[in-house]
């Protein structure tokens, strides 16, 4: 009695053959990096990267307003985010991934932020938590600036401001995010991809919207 | 054979501190270091440019207003029911104090009684909110100080009073319970006993905070004689609160210039003696205990009666006499959208917060908008007494110093 | 509080030291204001810390628009032993917004005199140290004056995004 099986591929005798090319060392060029983009390694590898960034953020320890305060609680024993694996509070940009937005942005403040975040390594991501700096909320006047003018923000998380089951629930949206979808185009759109410190003596040392301290200058921002 | 603590205060006292710099001219090294606005032990996005000479602070200039969000500015295009829900966002710790103040100032101006029980109300969650500020303070600082395991403490018991905030308002944080002419709503069912059960832990978890904290050698070796700043320099800078009475000045407001029936509670102001942080630690620890003795009195004494002023003018109507009284359906439309309007005057109500000498100024020019508000924010003038307090000693101390005053950056930039 | 005699006293007091020193003086709701000269404000609030009143609780910046001098200035002083507020107030036109500074009396009024001069571009000659505080250094206009725009722009939202700024902008 026959055994009963899938029907094979049609293509299933191709594939053997350029797997036999392979191994024999006759593939080459464009051929080789199509075959090893379609072999189990690469994709494996990408989502395996993605599991683990997605479950060990390295947040920046930064607070602004009133959010900074519940952004603390997450931390703290009811919430604990440290059961995700995002508890390593990092307080220098440039050991952390994931800066969260807590508060509201003045206009004085929003060069600093894109300072520390284009001092982060890549790959990196925002959270905007709370009104203020989503939308500037109540405050919509002279001197707030949403965060979304100079950040490419990844989750916004409601709430005026949000409990901090929210904002553990924006984490989780974000960790999804990361696992499941490239970026939607964010980085593109702001011309975030692979931003970089700009340091005095390179170019656009007067650009109004970064603001470097020069040597010797005491003088407030 | 000298112990390694020996030599090491051997070698710390071989170190001048004097106030006179250590060569003249060329010769004197100074470095400036800028500490922020991102920096963890600020508190805040505080910047502070600080000229060191070697480990030792020579002078320290504050930069402010990365968090200026323009509160007073929006709030003279609300109106004045809108306005308290802004004026919370300002010392963003101590929301109820903010509320107190504008809505004491807007009574002031209105001549609107607050019926006991409102006022009881108040004296209970502003009491909850003096010690959720105090934890606050408390975890941060120990973090600072390199104690971790009190922040877990700490915001395992301000967890507990945000639950009490949020059943009697429906918001952990800037709950707008403080209505003009009294309180928003009643107390729910079961707030009485969450409290008694809270107020019947809450001593024995202070002591629990005195027994790491007191007599920790850590603490004291960075806390005390650092920082100190004697009563006459703090008077002239305009400092309240405990930074003031850690200094050996009694002065509170709540004794003082009683409002919302302080009178009726009885309790101790506790008082330092030199003024330096151990002092500033010692006396916000203790009043964990006195909040919580006022709180029990407040419980206990609450009395019946309405909980906002009957004065259809200036509160909403209760919602079942809307189906039906004409009158009340009215005074609602009316309320709702435009708001009361208040007589002309200026008033500055001050009132006594977790960091000093919170004062509404509110000037009406007789619509229902006002036309001015101002928030004396105790940070923001008690942030004047950082530079008297870190100059000539360590850097070290400068953080301590810094968590002691516990500045506020949302009061501060408002 | 004092009453009203006796803000009326320290008026006169005031007016003997220097005659035009005290403009006007108001009581309401038991608040005692003194209107003072703006160029004796530094005698006047001397002279005040002199009787006791040795506590500058707040100072402030007021826009009295459409109300010519449109802009003022009020200190909040306080008699910590007697338990007792005074207020005095002094009134600047805008074209020539300018007071002599207090931070020698009060050494307090130095952060608040700056967040004065930033918000309503009252000049305080004297001061140790007259800069912009809240605002930006290179911020233009002050932004507590009531002719000043609240400010504000639309919310962005994903309908609106690509409108509002985005990749053209």
């Amino acid at each position: 009695m026959p055994l009963s099986r899938e029907p094979l591929p049609e293509n299933f005798r191709s594939r053997q053959l350029q797997a036999r090319d392979m191994l024999a060392g006759a593939l080459e060029g464009d051929d080789l990096d199509r075959y090893l983009e379609e072999r189990v390694m690469t994709t494996t590898m990408d989502r395996a990267v993605a599991w683990a960034r997605g479950n060990s953020f390295f947040p920046l320890t930064f607070g602004l307003a009133c959010c900074a305060i519940e952004q603390i609680h997450i931390v703290a024993s009811r919430v604990d985010i440290a059961r995700f694996g995002w508890e390593a509070f990092r307080a220098s940009p440039r050991q952390s991934d994931l800066i969260i937005l807590s508060g509201r942005v003045s206009i004085k403040m929003a060069p600093v932020i894109r300072r520390i975040y284009d001092q982060m390594l890549d790959p990196k991501w925002a959270i905007s938590m709370g009104a203020c700096c989503s939308s500037m909320g109540v405050f919509n006047n002279y001197a707030l600036v949403p965060a979304d003018k100079f950040l490419p923000i990844e989750v916004h998380v409601p709430g005026c401001p949000p409990r901090p089951e929210a904002l553990a629930h924006g984490i989780l949206r974000l960790r999804s995010k990361i696992q499941g979808n490239p970026p939607a185009g964010w980085r593109e759109r702001y011309e975030a991809e692979g931003t970089e410190e700009i340091l005095p003596g390179e170019t656009n040392l007067e650009s109004p919207s970064i603001n470097v301290l020069k040597p010797g200058d005491t003088a407030g921002a | 054979m000298t112990s390694l603590t020996e030599d090491h205060r051997r070698r710390e006292e071989s170190i001048t501190l004097s106030s006179e710099p250590a060569g003249q001219g060329e010769t004197q090294e100074l470095m400036t270091l800028n500490i922020g606005p991102h920096h963890p032990s600020t508190h805040g996005v505080l910047r502070l440019l600080t000229t060191i000479e070697g480990e030792v602070v020579r002078g320290i200039t504050p930069i402010v207003g990365y968090v200026h969000t323009g509160i007073e500015k929006t709030a003279e295009d609300k109106a004045y029911w809108k306005v308290i829900p802004v004026i919370e966002r300002m010392d963003y710790v101590s929301y109820y104090f903010n509320a107190m103040a504008f809505c004491g100032a807007v009574e002031a101006l209105l001549g609107v009684e607050v019926p006991p029980r409102a006022q009881y109300l108040r004296v209970i969650h502003l009491e909850l909110n003096r010690i959720a500020s105090h934890l606050i303070w408390l975890g941060t600082s120990a973090l600072d100080l390199g104690a971790i395991s009190m922040f877990w403490y700490c915001f395992r018991e301000r967890e507990k009073v945000l639950d009490l905030f949020e059943m009697s308002s429906g918001q952990r944080m800037h709950t707008r319970y403080f209505q003009v002419g009294g309180v928003m709503e009643d107390i729910p069912r079961g707030f009485a006993q969450k409290l008694q059960r809270f107020l019947n832990e809450m001593p024995s978890r202070a002591d629990q905070y005195a027994d790491m904290l007191s007599q920790n050698q850590i603490v004291i070796e960075r806390l005390r004689g650092t920082g100190t700043v004697d009563e006459g320099t703090l008077l002239a800078l305009g400092v309240t609160g405990p930074l003031l009475r850690a200094a050996g000045n009694p002065w509170d407001l709540r004794k003082a210039q009683p409002y919302s029936s302080y009178d009726h509670f009885e309790f101790k102001v506790p008082v330092g003696r030199v003024g330096d942080n151990y002092d500033r630690y010692r006396v916000r620890h203790a009043e964990f205990y006195e909040s919580t003795k006022i709180i029990q009195q407040a419980l206990d004494g609450l009395p019946e009666g309405p909980f906002i002023t009957t004065d259809r003018k200036v509160a909403l109507p209760p919602r079942h006499e809307l189906a039906t009284s004409m009158e009340a359906l009215i005074h609602h439309f009316k309320l709702v959208t435009e708001g009361f309007r208040v007589p002309p005057g200026e008033v500055y109500y001050p009132i006594e917060g977790p960091r000093g000498e919170y004062g509404c100024f509110v000037r009406s020019d007789g619509s229902a908008k006002p036309a001015r508000v101002h928030m004396r924010d105790p940070s923001f003038v008690n942030l004047q007494a950082l530079a008297p307090m870190v100059k000539d000693g360590y850097i070290a101390d400068l953080i301590a110093s810094l968590a002691m005053l516990d500045p506020i950056l949302g009061g501060i930039d408002r | 509080m004092p009453d009203a005699t006796e803000l009326e006293l320290t008026a006169q007091e005031l007016r003997e030291r220097q005659p035009d020193s005290i403009l006007d003086t108001e009581f309401q709701r038991d608040r005692a204001t003194l209107v003072a000269n703006p160029e004796s404000v530094k005698l006047v609030l001397g002279h005040l810390r002199g009787k006791g009143y040795g506590f500058l609780a707040s100072l402030h910046g007021v826009d009295y628009y459409p109300e010519e001098p449109r802009l003022g200035v009020l200190y909040e002083l306080l008699d910590m032993t007697r338990v007792d507020r005074i207020s005095v107030k002094a009134r600047v036109p805008t074209d020539a917004a300018r007071i002599d500074s207090v931070c020698g009396l009060f050494p307090t009024a130095e952060f608040q005199e700056r967040e004065v001069y930033d918000m309503f571009g009252v000049q305080f000659s004297g001061h140790p140290d007259l800069r912009r505080i809240l605002m930006p250094e290179d911020y233009e206009g002050h932004p507590q004056r009531r002719d000043f725009p609240i400010g504000g722009e639309p919310v962005l939202f994903t309908f609106n995004e690509e409108q509002s700024y985005g990749k053209d902008v």
